[in-house]
């Protein structure tokens, strides 16, 4: 187990590293003057100059880079071009708002997804065929265009929820709950139904194997054979989907926090793509990437402990 | 009777093609076909049908509902919102064609070259792979944009190359897949070049996956380009894109939500449309290349008929069955593939249920122990000491489940739950039979376990089902089926997956079990070692009936229905000597859908004369005692296969 979780850690090391480096190969690959396709043929020269001097780009890009590097290792991730402030700390103020949503939705999915997913395969038909449809709804409806029609709907017509902002869980426990309550909805639905369909299908494999027919022989409820037996053994392609949505949601922040007006790292994202505030971006690339590696790590570490064999291997 | 319409599935020689063809003329596939080709048209011909010009302003008439002149009403602006709507889709349909190209361009090849050629490529690419799964793709393409200034033509094929890694993985999936089947290895055989292989053999067995794959990409590339749109990255201002009237619709919702409601409607429908056409060509490729159907999974459990309980006879014996028929398949269009069985088993008896695969010997024993899957007793009555088991509820089952009766698979290591320690099973077992604590039942458990011949249970205990043998799963198998101390064992082919030395320690086991706790074994099989050497009785099965019914020594001396007799001419353990070589009993057991109304042994049977097909053909005494289903009963002879005879009646 043990081995298993250093050999992720390891594996986080590449990726991390491709990832920060696309940048700045991006910015040496680009032809001609790279602060002038950054800023576009309006830009001032006081702007270009500002653009080489922040990025460095009067070096090769590998010098950047490992100048980043080095600075990054020591937790500077530099300075925002826009608004002069230390990116690691504008970073750190917007972590919170993004791991609400992100952690909300994963929930909310996980338990409705799986509730939804193992009624349907126990009962079959016709709610079977119901999961099915709603899993191609789901994927379906863009969630930004969702959350605004909920906006619309609940926060315009009805003023039920604020339609847009954020309230810190420290400053209002209540408030926070109903300023995320619609972002996380938004989120949640694709993960509701792709969640609940591969709870189903997996169910439905699982519940054709010989040991459930042998439990049944013993003498088992029905109940106990599927909650104890059934999902347990059904969890590992579970586990993954809640992986694989996870790292969809991180990006589905970037529009979800752009419609509810949310000031999160997908929001920072948008307004640092506009801005052309690349050493910004590259900070919430990195973000999203360990957060990523942590997800991943955590599936591993659940797919041992659901799977025996997996422990072991 | 027709085979093609019966509902057991069965494998039907039909051309690929046309079985592919009809796969996709479904009324669901074809609507979405048609939605998805209007809306490409509506777009593509916007210059023609659009009404009004999308960028034309009329503030005179702005934020107006829907009406006779503006269908979907107008913007702030006074535009046309059906015009714009039709505009709009020509930018997103054509990134996301970009990028679903894109995606494909570069995913299928790398796909092919790593399922086909493996090895250090193969090893490169996956690695490529896993990290291209972990890149949080919507953030790596405002980055691309940052970089490039808002090109935004960057930023689209940025996201395709994105979209490569999971396509990389499906399509090698598919090509190792397709690799490893005979008739490449058969083509390579013969000399034909890799070249040749790939793209005729291949990569036309691919099309179907890369179809599904391009469906896929190219919904998520519009919800994607849309998405980019809706944030300000594509079209520039006044210029309509579905994406960027989401934005202006969400800013009208009060005076016109028709906007906002259209844009995002249009825009879903197209995804759903690809999705359920994507869905669809899975399916039919699937059908297309599948070897065997597979069976149809829905089927509706039926009730046992009323007439069940009335019809067993009180009987002195443990376990009656009487006149068992089972049916599979929907009520209205049910196949009876166990038909009118009876059969006893006193206590301490220890019957073989004996047949060919496929006979219904298996379905047999499922529906004495109320486990048959997708099917359901249509008629007879099985009791247990006088309880009536087909008409009893799931709770009065679960009574006698475990105590009075147990069960062992075939499949000794599918039978344990794989996440389980073996002590957790039979600590279990042991708990809910005898409802005693966790320590006495740990006891219990090691008892048992030694009782099965293990010389350490407390290692076993500790074991996970992966760490253990056949041979040791199944005597685990049997210490838990004796848990609940039951009268009667049903084993379905309990020595089939095992060694040679392991199956005679299990029929040690099991005849040591009879003597020493007078347990009651039905033992399902097709093995006549098995009969000779563990059973009193055998119940021998062909097509869903019982063609003889006879104590071991007798059945194995005088066979009285021919079926046996060549079940023992075929077996080599049967074979006593002077046998040059083995008969074996030419033809094969008739499917359910063909069974005669007559002897359903006749097309194969040595014996054969008209009247066997005349009708329905009784139990009759054997001379030995028994009872056969055999018409020439006095003919029956155990060499009947090895002599020449004429085959009267035969095919």
């Amino acid at each position: 187990m043990l081995t298993l979780v250093i050999r992720r850690l390891l594996w986080a090391v590449p990726l991390l590293v491709i990832v920060s480096l696309l940048a700045f190969v991006l910015l040496g690959l680009t032809p001609g003057d790279p602060a002038r396709s950054i800023l576009g043929p309006q830009a001032t020269e006081a702007q270009l100059e500002a653009v080489r001097l922040s990025l460095g780009l009067d070096q090769p890009w590998y010098v950047q880079y490992w100048n980043w590097l080095t600075a990054a290792l020591s937790g500077d991730l530099g300075t925002s071009m826009s608004s002069k402030t230390p990116v690691l700390a504008q970073l750190n103020s917007r972590l919170p708002v993004t791991l609400s949503l992100v952690v909300g939705a994963t929930l909310v999915s996980s338990v409705l997804g799986i509730a939804l997913g193992t009624y349907s395969a126990v009962r079959g038909g016709a709610l079977g065929r119901f999961t099915d449809a709603l899993s191609m709804l789901g994927f379906a409806i863009p969630n930004y265009w969702l959350g605004l029609v909920l906006v619309a709907l609940f926060s315009v017509r009805l003023s039920w929820f604020p339609a847009t902002g954020y309230v810190a869980f420290a400053d209002s426990p209540s408030r926070w709950l109903l300023s995320i309550a619609l972002p996380v909805i938004t989120l949640a639905v694709g993960g509701i139904t792709m969640i609940a369909k591969n709870t189903r299908d997996a169910m439905a494999d699982v519940l054709t194997r010989d040991f459930i027919d042998v439990l049944r022989s013993e003498g088992w409820s029905e109940s106990r054979i599927i909650y104890r037996h059934a999902l347990r053994n059904a969890a590992i392609p579970v586990v993954t989907a809640i992986g694989i949505f996870f790292i969809g949601v991180l990006g589905g922040t970037v529009l979800v926090e752009t419609v509810f007006a949310m000031p999160g790292l997908g929001g920072l994202a948008v307004g640092s793509t506009e801005r052309h505030d690349i050493p910004v971006l590259l900070g919430v690339t990195l973000y999203f990437c360990i957060g990523v590696v942590i997800v991943n790590l955590l599936v591993d570490v659940a797919y041992g402990l659901l799977n025996p064999k997996a422990r072991q291997s | 009777m027709t085979t093609h319409t019966s509902v057991l599935a069965v494998p039907h020689p039909a051309k690929p093609r046309s079985a592919f063809v009809a796969a996709l003329m479904k009324p669901v596939p074809v609507i979405a076909a048609i939605v998805l080709a209007v809306i490409v048209i509506a777009v593509l011909g916007a210059g023609v049908w659009a009404p009004y010009d999308p960028l034309a302003n009329d503030l005179a008439n702005s934020l107006a509902g829907p009406s006779a002149e503006h269908w979907l009403g107008t913007d702030q602006l006074g535009r046309d919102v059906l015009s714009r709507l039709l505009y709009g889709g020509r930018p997103d349909l054509g990134a996301a064609l970009l990028v679903a190209c894109t995606a494909l361009v570069v995913g299928v090849p790398l796909g092919m070259v790593a399922g086909y050629r493996g090895g250090r490529i193969d090893q490169f690419l996956m690695r490529i792979v896993d990290i291209g799964l972990a890149l949080p793709s919507m953030v790596i393409v405002l980055l691309v944009l940052a970089v490039f200034g808002n090109q935004v033509i960057m930023g689209y094929l940025a996201l395709g190359l994105l979209l490569v890694p999971p396509l990389i993985r499906i399509i090698r999936a598919n090509a190792i897949a397709i690799r490893s089947e005979l008739f490449i290895d058969a083509a390579r055989v013969a000399g034909f070049s890799d070249t040749r292989i790939v793209f005729r053999h291949i990569l036309p067995r691919l099309v179907g996956s890369v179809l599904v794959q391009a469906s896929l990409i190219a919904s998520m590339g519009l919800i994607f380009v849309s998405g980019l749109a809706y944030l300000g990255f594509g079209v520039s201002a006044p210029d309509p894109s579905w994406g960027t009237l989401i934005a202006e619709g969400a800013q009208i919702t009060r005076q016109n939500p028709a906007l906002l409601l259209a844009a995002g409607g249009v825009l879903g429908v197209t995804v759903l449309c690809l999705g359920l056409l994507g869905d669809t060509i899975r399916d039919a490729s699937v059908a297309r290349w599948a070897r065997t159907p597979s069976r149809p999974s829905r089927i509706r459990r039926r009730r046992s008929p009323g007439d069940a309980a009335g019809a067993a006879p009180e009987s002195s014996s443990l376990l009656s069955v009487r006149e068992l028929s089972v049916e599979y398949g929907s009520v209205e269009q049910g196949q009876t593939v166990v038909d009118g069985v009876s059969f006893e088993i006193a206590a301490g008896e220890i019957v073989g249920l004996v047949g060919e695969s496929g006979c219904g010997k298996s379905t047999l024993a499922r529906a004495v122990l109320g486990l048959l899957r997708g099917g359901g007793v249509s008629g007879g009555a099985v009791s247990f000491e006088g309880v009536e088991l087909t008409t009893a509820t799931v709770g009065e089952l679960r009574e006698l489940r475990g105590t009075s009766f147990a069960f062992v698979s075939q499949e000794p290591l599918v039978a344990l739950d794989p996440t389980q320690r073996i002590g957790t099973t039979l600590t279990d077992a042991v708990r809910l039979h005898t409802g005693s604590g966790r320590r006495e039942a740990r006891a219990r458990a090691r008892e048992l376990l030694a009782r099965v011949r293990f010389p350490d249970p407390e290692r076993v205990l500790r074991l996970y089902p992966h760490e253990i043998s056949g041979g040791m799963a199944q005597r685990i198998a049997i210490a838990r089926a004796l848990a609940g101390s039951p009268k009667l064992l049903i084993a379905d082919e309990p020595t089939t997956a095992l060694d040679v030395t392991v199956q005679a320690e299990v029929l040690d086991l099991l005849r040591e079990l009879r003597a020493s706790e007078g347990l009651s074994i039905l033992i399902v099989t097709h093995d006549w070692g098995v009969v000779s050497d563990l059973c009193d009785r055998a119940v021998v099965m062909y097509a869903g009936q019982v063609v003889e019914q006879s104590a071991t020594d007798a059945l194995f001396h005088r066979p009285a229905h021919p079926y046996t007799a060549g079940l023992l001419a075929s077996n080599p353990s049967g074979v006593a000597g002077g046998a040059t070589r083995l008969p074996s009993i030419p033809g094969t057991i008739p499917l359910p859908s063909e069974w005669s109304t007559g002897c359903r042994f006749q097309s194969r049977c040595p014996l054969a004369v008209e009247v066997c097909g005349q009708g329905p053909v009784p139990l009759v005494q054997s001379p030995d005692g028994g009872t056969s289903r055999c018409l020439r009963v006095d003919q029956v002879e155990r060499d009947i296969w090895s002599r020449d005879l004429v085959r009267g009646g035969a095919r």
